[in-house]
């Protein structure tokens, strides 16, 4: 089914400038997957080299966090908004 | 790979600096908010935030998902950009660490203000590589407010 993921600001250089993309997915899983297939560049942003999606990396379904859903194999419905949204981290080595 | 200067308006700078030293021996950290564009870009107005680590304050600092979306939202009603974050090194060079570096987005301008015993010293400002692989220095370019870009 069809559903919109929302590109942060970041990341939209890779996805072609754009705010939002539309993919065909049942699940959050194939959502990201059919999103970094159209835009590989993504990829390295989104997930770590064990292809596990980065600590700092948040998703949202229709602004649900799927932490507390079913996470990566959350289902989707026709029209759901999927949103990436960053969480910032850092700080000095000592 | 080199890259305009970021703007600072110095009264942006000299909040950054105020945090440092207000939050000290902890982490501050913010939302840098301005404008991008045509090859410039210029930090305008700033979003202190809590720093949510509340394990390692000292060397590390966290911004929510929730204080991001807070973020971007203050930026849409100032009509101006999320155009990066700040944080403060206390004790430390306002160099970024390799967890600074793991935990980095691209685009985001980063500032780093080093805070030596209480004391403000050097910010510094950074934006990471396309490819992750490390940080590009970015020049701060402190101006007078009001600027135009």
């Amino acid at each position: 089914m069809a559903v919109k993921v929302i590109i942060p600001t970041p990341l939209r250089a890779y996805a072609g400038k754009q705010e939002s993309v539309e993919v065909q997915a049942g699940t959050v899983a194939e959502a990201l997957t059919a999103l970094t297939g159209k835009f590989g560049d993504l990829k390295k942003h989104l997930f770590s080299d064990d292809g596990r999606l980065r600590s700092f990396v948040n998703v949202y379904v229709n602004d649900e966090d799927i932490r507390y859903l079913q996470k990566d194999q959350t289902k989707l419905r026709e029209g759901d908004t999927i949103s990436i949204v960053p969480s910032i981290a850092g700080g000095a080595t000592n | 790979m080199s890259q305009a200067p970021l703007k600072v308006r110095d009264e942006m700078a000299r909040r950054i600096r105020a945090h440092g030293v207000e939050t000290y021996p902890h982490e501050c950290c913010g939302a840098l908010l301005g404008r991008d564009g045509d090859g410039t870009r210029e930090v305008i107005d700033l979003l202190p935030l809590a720093n949510r680590r509340d394990d390692s304050p000292r060397n590390r600092f966290e911004v929510t998902p929730d204080d991001v979306r807070l973020a971007e939202k203050t930026a849409r009603e100032k009509r101006l950009e999320l155009i990066g974050w700040y944080h403060s090194h206390p004790d430390a060079p306002a160099r970024p660490s390799e967890f600074d570096r793991d935990h980095a987005w691209p685009w985001y301008s980063y500032i780093i203000v080093s805070v030596q015993k209480g004391e403000p010293k050097d910010m510094t400002s950074w934006r990471l590589h396309d490819d992750r692989a490390a940080y590009d220095p970015e020049q701060i370019e402190t101006v007078a407010h009001p600027a135009s870009i």
